[in-house]
């Protein structure tokens, strides 16, 4: 019986030397395949346990990793949660999620190409690798000002420094607290997530730049007023029509003005007032007067339909490609399918105030190395020449004039000239309009604009005005930044 | 049967205890890398556990001296290395799953080992001779279809995870499989002693092959149909296949004849495609085992594609004792241990693992070449044979080589049957080698040696 026990022996030593095989194939061969699976939680895990880096306003941590002692090796914090919550998204096990932390990912985790030789120099230098650090344009005073100024309010403010494009502010309402849904207890940020994306306001949309947009309403008057001083055909002192109804051709419905009335003596005012008092007939009128296309195009040169990222998508604003006449009218006032986020009337506000340049939106100014080297810096972009600047000038004198004496007074700054425009945007019969304004200040050498908008006409109730709810807003985040 | 020549083996006592030392060194140096991976000390019961350890092992080691002292020197070490490795791992888990010593896995795997130990050395005292176990060949048989049959019964069989193979008794669940292992394997040894001629001699020769006659095959198709029937209703392709490889190469050493074991993997192949056409569960099994990554498979279990990506994370040396996450793998203790191992210890600590197996398994062989009976011979060799095709099934199962089953790693693998069985297993393995290594007695008088030599072997 000895030979088959010899023979028994071999076929041992098959099967185990199969197993050394398969081990082998396993953990050397196909290893790295292995490992970059994407649902590979281990490796998902080491990239968890790698110090992200911070995200900042100005100096201060408005996103950090502090060290755990659990698995995960970090804990990401959000010192001022509710406030910066749209601009820096939120990093739980589950990856990046919204803001800056999504947006940005490759630089904080540290995996960007970019980085590549930082991190073949760490590996010699045994220095812990560490993603590189994002310093925000954001303004921590015009920022807490707008969330201030916000409270109790469901909408958005956005505050830009029209010379560069650089955002001051952003702020979305109602908000949430980052660090509920980045803790370590899977579970219980599963939890707080489903809640939070089920909730009534949507919290966790970012209504500057996305979410479902706006009608602008009356503040896209600045809008069809460039495109008509464009023309050359008007200028800030061409009188207008303005009757208190404007009867639309092709259909047998009328669109009056917000308020009861002709817009002046005669039914008649100049192109100045009528932006000052919001005269829908007239501005319909004028609109109807340039056409479509050129109402378009000039939407086109503010930014509408453009993709932009700052590095955040913004979800581009639209303006009907095709309208008949009475649908142009309604369009010319910011109504029918004009739709528009805070970000794109911010910058029809900025593009005004720099003499008709707009200038590319921006959150990101500089990405710093955790060695305090300056890995990528912003670099200010014009988008598009929207106005002449003669045009420019004119809209300017036009916006202080609704400030001065128009519908947008409580946007006053003392000693300072505010340009802007009140905008009431229906939104459906029998709902409460949305209230809009946008503003740039000082007036002749502007260093912010802002658009701010409160959904349903914010606390003040049914009778929904810019110049009521919003105004006061925009002027509180405007001073923030001019007290400076 | 060949003749055995007579040497006089050094008893190896000495250089067993000197290699039980160093195997409980491992160990210890293995539980001090996981204290400093996971808290950054040396866990305070080092000594304490260690001493204890090697308590244990020692005095298994003085019970040879005692009972057995030409036992084999190998095996004892081996086994304590595997069976602390075990234990380290199953403490690193529970480390890792924020299980409290009190109700980790650790603790009960180390009171079982205790216990399995003092069942070993029990058997030792008890178990003179080996060959007595030939005269309970029946009852052995018995027992092992019995044990085998065990979870089917409603009320105590349960069914873990899709697999019946095990009972529970009110708190305790036991997986009476790994008994009933030792349990078939005597009872094949005392059968085949028996009918080896039989089944050796007749049959004619077809295609090179010399096939044995219809009514001999009865025995062969009896285990066939138990272990069809263990794959079937246990939904246990592991224990199916371990009983049926078993009995198949005990058949092929008892009758030297190629042609059985033609026979076994045919008709094991028929069985397990059958079963594959037929039960779904069979099918998913091979689903997971041939395209691990596919949706579907993934959609089923992702349990062994997780093995898997925790060895691949492993490497070549591995992540280190506490440094990885083998937590992440369900069963990361039990069936799933090899991967645990080879995530942590690497490529390398895996092939010294296996090694040490492959070890065991040829001590025991050689054990089986030295025995000069034939019951001896066979129930060594089945012993030996079942253990390797144990750590093939499984170790297989996770690294794809075979579809995954049910079953767990001898000595480190959490389980207190597993333990028991296994160092029961030992024990016997032991006691023969203490009989084959042991020097004839020089000749005084008539001794069933003297017959020994001269027995008329039968020479093909």
């Amino acid at each position: 019986m000895n030979a088959p026990v010899r023979r028994l022996s071999l076929v041992v030593a098959a099967l185990f030397a199969s197993l050394l095989v398969s081990t082998t194939l396993i953990q050397y061969v196909f290893a790295a395949d292995l490992n970059a699976r994407p649902d590979n939680r281990r490796t998902l895990l080491s990239t968890y346990a790698r110090e992200r880096g911070d995200i900042l306003v100005g100096q201060t941590p408005i996103a950090e990793s502090t060290p755990s002692d659990d698995q995960f090796k970090f804990q990401r914090v959000y010192p001022q949660g509710p406030l910066y919550a749209h601009v820096t998204g939120f990093y739980s096990f589950y990856g990046a999620v919204g803001g800056l932390e999504q947006a940005e990912d490759a630089f904080l985790s540290g995996s960007s190409d970019k980085l590549f030789y930082r991190r073949v120099s760490d590996l010699f230098t045994g220095r812990r690798p560490q993603g590189a650090n994002v310093e925000t344009t954001l303004d921590a005073r015009v920022q807490e000002a707008a969330s201030e100024a916000m409270e109790g309010i469901t909408g958005g403010a956005v505050a830009l420094d029209p010379r560069t494009g650089a955002i001051l502010a952003m702020v979305s309402h109602p908000t949430f607290d980052p660090n509920d849904v980045a803790g370590h207890d899977l579970e219980a940020v599963g939890t707080t997530y489903d809640e939070l994306n089920a909730a009534e306001g949507r919290p966790l949309v970012n209504r500057t730049i996305g979410g479902d947009l706006y009608p602008p309403g009356s503040v896209f008057k600045v809008v069809t007023a460039a495109a008509a001083l464009s023309t050359g055909d008007y200028d800030e002192n061409t009188v207008l029509p303005g009757p208190a109804v404007l009867d639309l051709p092709q259909t047998s419905a009328d669109l009056p003005n917000a308020f009861d009335g002709p817009c002046g003596p005669n039914s008649e005012v100049t192109f100045t007032e009528a932006l000052a008092v919001s005269c829908n007939t007239a501005f319909a009128k004028v609109g109807m007067d340039i056409g479509a296309e050129a109402l378009q195009a000039q939407a086109a040169k503010f930014g509408f339909g453009d993709a932009i990222t700052i590095p955040m998508r913004v979800t581009p604003s639209t303006v009907p490609a095709e309208m008949n006449l009475p649908q142009l009218a309604q369009a010319s006032i910011g109504q029918y399918d004009v739709r528009a986020t805070p970000l794109q009337m911010a910058m029809v506000a900025a593009g005004v105030a720099n003499d008709g340049v707009v200038m590319r939106p921006y959150l990101v100014q500089s990405i710093i190395g955790s060695d305090l080297s300056v890995i990528e810096s912003a670099d200010e972009q014009e988008l598009s020449e929207a106005v002449t600047q003669d045009v420019a000038a004119q809209l300017t004198r036009m916006m202080v004039s609704v400030v001065e004496d128009g519908s947008g007074t409580r946007a006053q700054i003392p000693g300072v000239e505010v340009a802007g425009k009140t905008g009431t945007a229906q939104h459906g019969e029998g709902r409460k309009a949305h209230a809009w304004f946008i503003s740039f200040a000082p007036a002749d050498d502007p260093e912010i604009a802002v658009a701010v908008i409160a959904e349903d006409g914010g606390v003040a109730g049914s009778e929904a005005g810019g110049g009521r709810v919003a105004a006061p807003i925009a002027k509180q985040i405007m001073e923030a930044r001019l007290d400076q | 049967m060949s003749v055995i020549s007579s040497y006089t083996p050094r008893r190896g006592r000495n250089v067993e205890l000197v290699l039980l030392i160093a195997a409980v060194a491992i160990v210890m140096l293995a539980y001090v890398n996981v204290g400093l991976a996971t808290s950054g000390t040396v866990p305070p019961a080092l000594l304490a556990l260690g001493g204890g350890y090697l308590g244990v092992a020692v005095a298994f080691h003085l019970v040879l001296r005692w009972r057995a002292s030409y036992a084999d020197p190998l095996m004892l070490p081996i086994v304590t290395l595997l069976n602390g490795l075990g234990l380290v791992m199953l403490h690193r888990l529970d480390l890792a799953s924020d299980r409290s010593i009190t109700e980790g896995v650790a603790l009960r795997q180390l009171m079982w080992s205790a216990l399995a130990v003092a069942i070993a050395a029990v058997v030792l005292v008890l178990l003179r001779d080996h060959r007595i176990l030939r005269r309970y060949t029946y009852l052995a048989g018995a027992i092992g279809f019995f044990l085998l049959v065990l979870p089917l019964f409603p009320v105590i069989g349960t069914s873990i995870y899709g697999s019946r193979i095990w009972i529970q008794i009110g708190p305790f669940s036991f997986q009476p499989g790994e008994l009933a292992k030792i349990a078939l394997a005597i009872f094949f040894a005392g059968y085949l002693v028996q009918t080896r001629d039989a089944l050796s001699v007749a049959g004619r020769k077809v295609l090179g092959l010399t096939l044995p006659r219809a009514r001999d095959l009865g025995p062969i198709l009896v285990a066939w149909l138990a272990s069809l029937a263990v794959l079937v209703f246990e939904r246990d392709l592991g224990s199916s296949l371990l009983f049926f490889g078993l009995f198949v190469a005990m058949l092929y050493v008892a009758t030297e004849r190629v042609s059985w074991i033609a026979i076994g993997l045919t008709l094991f192949g028929i069985g397990a495609y059958t079963a594959y056409l037929i039960f779904g569960h069979v099918q998913t099994r091979v689903l997971l085992w041939l395209d691990t990554f596919s949706p579907e498979a993934l959609a089923a279990s992702d349990q062994l594609a997780k093995g898997l990506m925790g060895m691949a994370s492993g490497g070549m040396f591995g992540t280190g004792l506490g440094r990885g996450r083998p937590d992440i793998t369900y069963f990361a203790e039990s069936d799933f241990i090899i991967p645990s191992f080879g995530e942590e210890i690497g490529l390398i600590g895996l092939f010294a693992i296996v090694v040490l197996y492959g070890l065991l398994v040829e001590r025991g062989l050689r054990t089986s070449l030295g025995t000069r009976d034939g019951f001896g011979k066979l129930l060594a060799a089945g012993l030996s044979f079942s253990l390797a095709l144990q750590c093939f099934v499984v170790v297989g199962g996770v690294t794809r080589v075979i579809p995954l089953t049910g079953l767990t790693m001898p000595f480190l693998s959490s389980g207190g049957s597993s333990l028991l069985a296994n160092w029961t297993l030992v024990a016997i393995l032991l006691r023969i080698s203490d009989h084959a290594r042991r020097p004839l007695p020089e000749a005084s008088g008539p001794s069933p040696v003297a017959e020994a030599r001269t027995e008329v072997v039968k020479v093909r």
